[in-house]
């Protein structure tokens, strides 16, 4: 049974992507106890399925890694995974947490040798590729997975697949009786790190996202660019796997719009940008076309942004696209008429991506505490939301550096409550 | 070139948005349009428009007063709704586009022999005599708008759906002598010349 020790000094951290891991950690490294709180099998959140970042195009593992081992080096921070905030009551300084943990059938033992992924036979979708692979019922989620843990998949419990699991393990790490259990604790201040997830594409029907396979979104993308991705980082057609040269990225899918998000998704200009390269560098012959209504490459980055328009095989057409159709040899063809002249094209590609929005993923109604949330569905700096304060991307569509910035401004607001607890009884 | 046109050109001199703002119907709504071009992409009828919507917005924008209200584009709009549906800033273009058109024809600049025009005014004028339309005088004044030879090719040409009309009992012959209508025509009638009273004074109040 897990057992955390808490006090109504302990600031509880809700999801371990890049700002609540930020935001945990700034907190423990002043001396606060903390704990920290995620759905997932592992910390990271989806910064680790990003390939490279922008602007530098450096790869994310590296300050991962960084973070990794602050978490490991620092005893004032109990990571939970696989756990989920169900409630929470009480008010600044002296709150209680209800915490499900689901059970991971593999305890601290494991050495992530691999060996119970070799027996088992059973494959689902991978979730870490937004399902254009498959992974066993024993699994890694990711090479640089912290913990560095296997997960045994809960539909192959009761299966011989999870016996011979158990078998193969040489550890004792696998403990088929773990159950789901749940937990409470104080806590005197909550750092609120949900995240994002990508706007459902489906929902932009003149794009055909449901209707055809060579229509994909930026984080699907993004998976395909990475060497350890499910195409092993070729940029293929998901319809028949050939090379992917002419790729068009249509901006503004679901954002700014009042069909689907209100708000301005920020990332996506610099996503489709940073993409581009991936594109570039792989193919000598590769053609792009960047579909948009203004690019939006705030401060700094107007120069990645100017060294891409320079790129003479790269093309913006200032223009939403209207519809998407595919011919008989699976080629998305974009539709529409751009500004510059009002001239209609019908343009075939070998692959679009769609630059999908940012939505908050954690929706009003699923919040276990009454919080304040703006149009968008973001949290709302508030008064009235106590002692509960937004980190990174569950504040407003933010990329990685400012969801930092935010996160350890969060920690602050979070250390200044539990450090009046801590006057009134010290 | 009507008096009211004279009025309004003086008026707003330069400033045709702040016109279209303050005379045709739902043309507040121009200066959100943030030139996405979905509108003009989504059009089924795109290539008929020699000035798609998006473009008329930005024209509107740049004050191009007589190329917009002498435009045919505007009357090229079939009501199908698809630019509405997919408008990422909700504007009712549709509406938009039948006001502007609504508008040149007060004005007396529309087009004179643009077919949708045309036919707009022989429905109405149709409608307005019993309140309710003569499917058999409609049929008839369209084919003989352009003169009386052209009538009688159009009405052979189109002989059999008049024949297939009338079997399904969607057209009668009775209607050529007066024809159905509502009980209180000249009521409508009243009802309608006052509300057109109600418009102009209006548009009167803003030139």
């Amino acid at each position: 049974m897990t057992e955390v020790v808490a006090t109504n000094e302990t600031i509880l951290v809700v999801g371990g992507g890049i700002s609540g891991m930020t935001a945990a950690l700034e907190a423990a490294e002043t001396g606060k106890k903390v704990v920290l709180v995620e759905k997932r099998p592992y910390l990271g959140g989806r910064v680790s399925q990003l390939y490279k970042y922008f602007p530098k195009l450096c790869h994310p593992t590296c300050g991962q890694e960084i973070n990794q081992r602050r978490a490991k080096m620092n005893p004032n921070l109990t990571i939970l995974t696989m756990a989920e905030v169900t409630g929470l009551e009480g008010e600044p300084g002296n709150y209680t947490a209800t915490v499900k943990l689901s059970p991971r059938y593999v305890n601290d033992n494991c050495t992530a040798c691999g060996d119970c992924a070799k027996v088992v036979e059973a494959e689902f979708d991978n979730e870490y590729d937004y399902g254009m692979s498959k992974r066993k019922g024993a699994y890694l989620p990711h090479v640089m997975a912290h913990p560095m843990q296997y997960v045994l998949d809960p539909r192959i419990i009761g299966t011989d697949d999870a016996q011979k699991a158990k078998d193969a393990c040489k550890y004792g790490a696998i403990d088929l009786d773990m159950q789901e259990q749940e937990i409470n604790f104080p806590c005197g201040a909550v750092i609120w790190a949900t995240g994002w997830q990508p706007y459902d594409a489906a929902k932009i029907q003149p794009y055909g996202y449901d209707r055809f396979e060579n229509v994909v979104t930026n984080v699907e993308f993004e998976r395909m660019a990475d060497p350890k991705g499910p195409t092993g980082g070729k940029i293929v057609r998901p319809s028949d796997g050939k090379e992917a040269k002419n790729v068009a990225f249509i901006q503004c899918a679901g954002s700014r719009d009042r069909n689907h998000l209100l708000h301005c998704s920020r990332i996506c200009c610099m996503a489709s940008l940073k993409q581009t390269h991936y594109v570039v560098d792989a193919y000598d012959d590769a053609q792009v076309t960047i579909y948009y209504i203004d690019i939006r490459a705030i401060d700094r980055f107007e120069d990645f942004y100017q060294t891409v328009k320079a790129m003479e095989n790269v093309s913006f057409v200032k223009s939403k696209v209207a519809n998407i159709i595919s011919d008989k040899d699976g080629n998305p063809i974009c539709r529409g008429v751009d500004t510059e002249g009002y001239h209609r094209y019908e343009n075939p590609h070998d692959l679009v991506v769609l630059a999908t929005g940012m939505e908050p993923s954690v929706t009003k109604s699923d919040f276990p505490v009454d919080i304040v949330i703006n149009r968008e569905g973001f949290v709302e700096p508030d008064p009235a939301n106590g002692g509960v304060f937004a980190a990174g991307s569950a504040s407003d569509a933010l990329d990685v550096n400012r969801s930092v910035q935010h996160a350890t401004g969060a920690a602050l607001k979070a250390i200044q409550v539990v450090n009046r607890v801590a006057c009134v009884e010290g | 070139m009507s008096d009211m046109n004279t009025a309004m050109v003086e008026k707003y001199r330069n400033d045709f948005l702040k016109e279209v703002e303050a005379n045709v119907e739902e043309g507040q709504w121009v200066k959100m349009c943030m030139q996405c071009g979905v509108c003009s992409g989504s059009c089924p009828l795109g290539n008929a428009w020699a000035h798609p919507p998006q473009e008329i917005f930005m024209m509107i924008r740049a004050g191009k007063r007589d190329e917009v209200l002498k435009s045919d584009s505007m009357w090229m709009c079939t009501s199908c709704y698809n630019c509405i549906v997919r408008c990422p800033r909700e504007l009712p273009i549709t509406h938009i586009m039948h006001g502007l058109a609504t508008y040149s024809k007060r004005l007396g600049l529309a087009p004179k022999t643009q077919p949708t025009s045309q036919f707009s005014e022989i429905f109405w004028n149709n409608m307005m005599k019993r309140g309710r339309v003569n499917e058999l005088k409609l049929g008839l004044s369209l084919y003989f708008k352009d003169g009386f030879g052209q009538g009688i090719k159009n009405a052979l040409a189109n002989q059999k759906l008049g024949m297939s009309m009338m079997k399904a009992k969607r057209m009668s012959p009775a209607e050529f002598f007066g024809g159905h209508g509502i009980k209180d025509a000249s009521g409508l009638q009243k009802m309608i010349k006052k509300a057109e009273e109600i418009e102009l004074a209006k548009l009167k109040a803003n030139t």
